[in-house]
């Protein structure tokens, strides 16, 4: 389970562009013998202003797999092994985040990374204001502040995201859901981090609303140039929204590649079941049959690849060992390099280069 | 483009409509502040008016909003688990109003829901066994004797595709998956033997993998058993994929309809053309590249993108304040269904194949002029 082949060799090309490095990670719920594999042996890179999309169902480990990045996993959880290096870009040393002390932690948190949690908009303090909310931050991380220049960032971070200041002074709920959204948005952008990491940010808005703060949002990442952690189930939105997807199931990745490449010639079977799991809205009508089966329970994962009981092309090394993310087809590792930005890695039996079928 | 009467029959004749709902109003009266109470005036959250709905056997109708519109509240109107503040329902062209009792579990045997949550529309600690059972007791379906009863059940779980029925009869809920669940709660729904399925949002906490699962299923018993389902979902690409029929709702108003093809591809009303391109969609990375629709994610970066209050809720078309097109009329008038031209004349002749319609005065005859120049 440990055996671990290291991400295609085109990340090392471009070293110098990664915010964040995870290598081998892997998040457990409960120690010893009863321990819950939630994230197994996940591997990526987050590139300097990109949007890195992370694909799964429920029960796929991908919420596990921010928080663990994120030293925000509450207990049970503890992260097994792995390493997640921070390089912080301005040429100071890069930082080991799993290794840092209480001290370090507050300083790295929201001032580098920071998240939008999973349904927001209940994120916000009920008995404060806005205000109170949006400057509390940066009071924490910026003690020579006074308070009317926090006041001023407080109210350019509302104009950033589209929210007029004067709604400073409102309670949460005084505003819609979708405003409560950007008010988060716009904290998470206090300290100008350049990672924020997305939590089914949307999920709970409507379409429209929806729509209007990916657009928000998308315009703000082009002038501030942070990095983006987009985790959904919605695979569709991530297609439109990111630029590498990586796509999760039963705690480990099966599939990464730009978001195109994803779209128009998914390799993993998962993530053709999963792109043929969302009827289109325009374009012929076509029968869909979605994945049969449902999602593996981190319990009792079944042998080999989590996927093979519900895979159509499952063959017989599936059930037996579990496939190495790596680059597809018979050309090595080391050729994606060639391809810079199109490098691609799958877990899968059938691209395994050995047994390609392709 | 005439005015549509809301209750003409279709062509195909009235035999085929289960449940019809005319003038469906539902206000959920809210808590009066002093000054309010001085000045005589009854406020009230206006949750559904004026909603006009045909389930057809062997049909599939989509209720199509955001949440808040008040969809949800249509579906436990036609259950009759609410009172109506106003208007009628008629099953088989009869008018019934049912307030619990006998009446209300005959009712129910033919008007059944499915609930968007299966984690919690099953009792935890019953199992599966007694789900059914206690639905085929109460609809008096459940047969003499043991043995009938068990063939009921089996049956049940067979028309769900839980097989063998033996491996999940005796589960409880915790053992089951989301969409095991949600199949329960379908064979559940299927025990009363009804005419009609309301589905609340029957897929939307599942997982995405399993959602076609269930909806491929719903369709197959529609096909089966002849059933008319409403399928109520905010997800207007699955009403295009389950539907046969679409209608979108906003602010507790119906205000486009027609076949879901129509709707979806040639969307008439300026709301439902925001909800459609606002949905994902893959294929617009596509045309961006190609140039096309520069202006459209601009447009769609303004305004506020708020639902109308539903306690004071604007005047005339409640979609006015945020509608790109607004004439004077959409602020003093409430406009009509008007019949969408051009869309429907290839449907038209087909029996039974609703027309195409909008409650928009763009598609009214006295304005159609300025709509041209609106959508142009």
């Amino acid at each position: 389970m440990t055996l671990h082949v290291d991400e295609p060799a085109a990340q090392h090309a471009d070293a110098d562009e990664a915010v964040l490095r995870i290598s081998g990670l892997s998040v457990d719920y409960g120690v010893g013998e009863r321990a819950v594999r939630a994230v197994s042996d996940v591997s990526l890179t987050l590139r300097r202003g990109e949007v890195l999309g992370l694909a799964g169902e429920s029960g796929s480990g991908k919420s596990t797999l921010a928080y663990g990045l994120t030293r925000l996993l509450a207990p049970p959880g503890v992260v097994a092994c792995g390493t997640v290096i921070y390089h912080p870009g301005d040429g100071s040393e890069p930082v080991d985040v799993l290794a840092l002390d209480h001290a370090g932690l507050r300083r790295f948190r929201w001032a580098q990374t920071s998240i939008v949690f999973q349904a927001a908009m209940n994120a916000l303090n009920p008995v404060d204001k806005i205000s109170a909310q949006l400057t509390d931050v940066i009071k924490a991380h910026r003690p020579d502040l006074d308070r009317a220049a926090r006041i001023a960032r407080a109210r350019e971070l509302l104009g950033l995201v589209g929210i007029p200041a004067d709604r400073l002074d409102s309670y949460p709920h005084q505003l819609s859901g979708g405003m409560r959204q950007r008010v988060m948005i716009g904290m998470a952008l206090a300290l100008e981090p350049r990672i924020v990491i997305m939590d089914e940010p949307t999920t709970a808005l409507d379409v429209v609303m929806q729509r209007q703060i990916l657009a928000v949002f998308t315009r703000l990442r082009k002038r501030l140039d942070f990095s983006v952690v987009f985790i959904t189930h919605d695979l569709s939105l991530l297609v439109e929204f990111a630029d590498r997807i990586a796509i999760m199931y039963g705690g480990r990745i099966v599939e990464e590649a730009p978001a195109a490449q994803i779209y128009r010639d998914p390799l993993h079977p998962y993530s053709d079941g999963l792109l043929h799991s969302f009827p289109a809205l325009r374009g012929p009508r076509r029968e869909l049959a979605g994945i049969p089966g449902s999602p593996p329970d981190p319990r009792s994962l079944p042998s080999g690849c989590a996927f093979h009981p519900r895979c159509p092309k499952a063959f017989d090394p599936c059930a037996r060992e579990v496939p190495i993310l790596g680059a597809p087809g018979e050309a090595g590792p080391g050729a994606a390099q060639g391809a810079g930005g199109g490098a691609r890695s799958v877990a899968c039996w059938l691209h395994t280069s050995d047994r390609s079928t392709a | 483009m005439t005015t549509l009467s809301e209750t003409a029959s279709p062509a195909g004749g009235a035999t085929d409509v289960v449940l019809e709902a005319e003038e469906l109003t539902k206000h959920f009266p809210v808590r009066r502040r002093l000054r309010a109470a001085f000045s005589g005036e009854r406020p009230a959250v206006h949750a559904v008016d004026d909603v006009a709905l045909l389930l057809r056997r062997g049909r599939v109708t989509a209720l199509v909003g955001e949440s808040g519109s008040g969809k949800s509240t249509v579906a436990r109107l036609l259950a009759q688990l609410y009172p109506r503040t106003g208007g009628a329902i008629r099953l088989h062209g009869a008018e019934t109003t049912v307030r619990g009792g006998r009446r209300f579990r005959a009712y129910s045997g033919k008007v059944q829901m499915i609930f968007q949550d299966p984690f919690a529309s099953l009792n935890p600690v019953h199992t599966v066994r007694y789900h059914l059972t206690r639905a085929l007791r109460v609809h008096d379906r459940v047969g003499r004797g043991r043995a009938e009863t068990e063939a009921a059940l089996a049956d049940l779980l067979a028309k769900v595709q839980l097989t063998p029925p033996q491996r999940y009869i005796d589960k409880f809920p915790h053992e089951l998956s989301g969409g095991q669940r949600q199949r329960v709660a379908i064979a559940r729904a299927l025990a009363a033997g009804p005419e009609a399925l309301l589905a609340d949002e029957p897929v939307s906490m599942l997982d995405v993998s399993i959602r076609l699962g269930i909806l491929n299923l719903l369709r197959d018993l529609k096909e089966q058993m002849d059933l008319a389902i409403l399928y109520i979902t905010h997800d207007i690409a699955s009403a295009r994929y389950f539907a046969d029929e679409t209608q979108v709702m906003y602010a507790g108003r119906m205000v486009e309809g027609g076949d879901s093809e129509s709707v979806t591809q040639q969307p008439a009303h300026p709301y439902t053309r925001l909800l459609i391109d606002s949905a994902p969609d893959p294929d617009r990375l596509a045309a961006q590249a190609g140039g096309a629709d520069p202006d459209q994610s601009a447009s769609l970066d303004e305004g506020t993108g708020e639902v109308a209050s539903l306690i004071h809720p604007p005047s005339g078309c409640r979609f006015h304040p945020r509608c790109p097109h607004a004439m004077q009329v959409c602020t003093a008038q409430v406009p009509p269904r008007f019949e969408v031209a051009g869309v429907t004349s290839r449907g038209a002749d087909e029996s039974g194949r609703p027309a195409h319609w909008a409650a928009c005065w763009l598609y009214s005859p006295e304005h159609a002029g300025d709509a041209a120049g609106a959508a142009a």
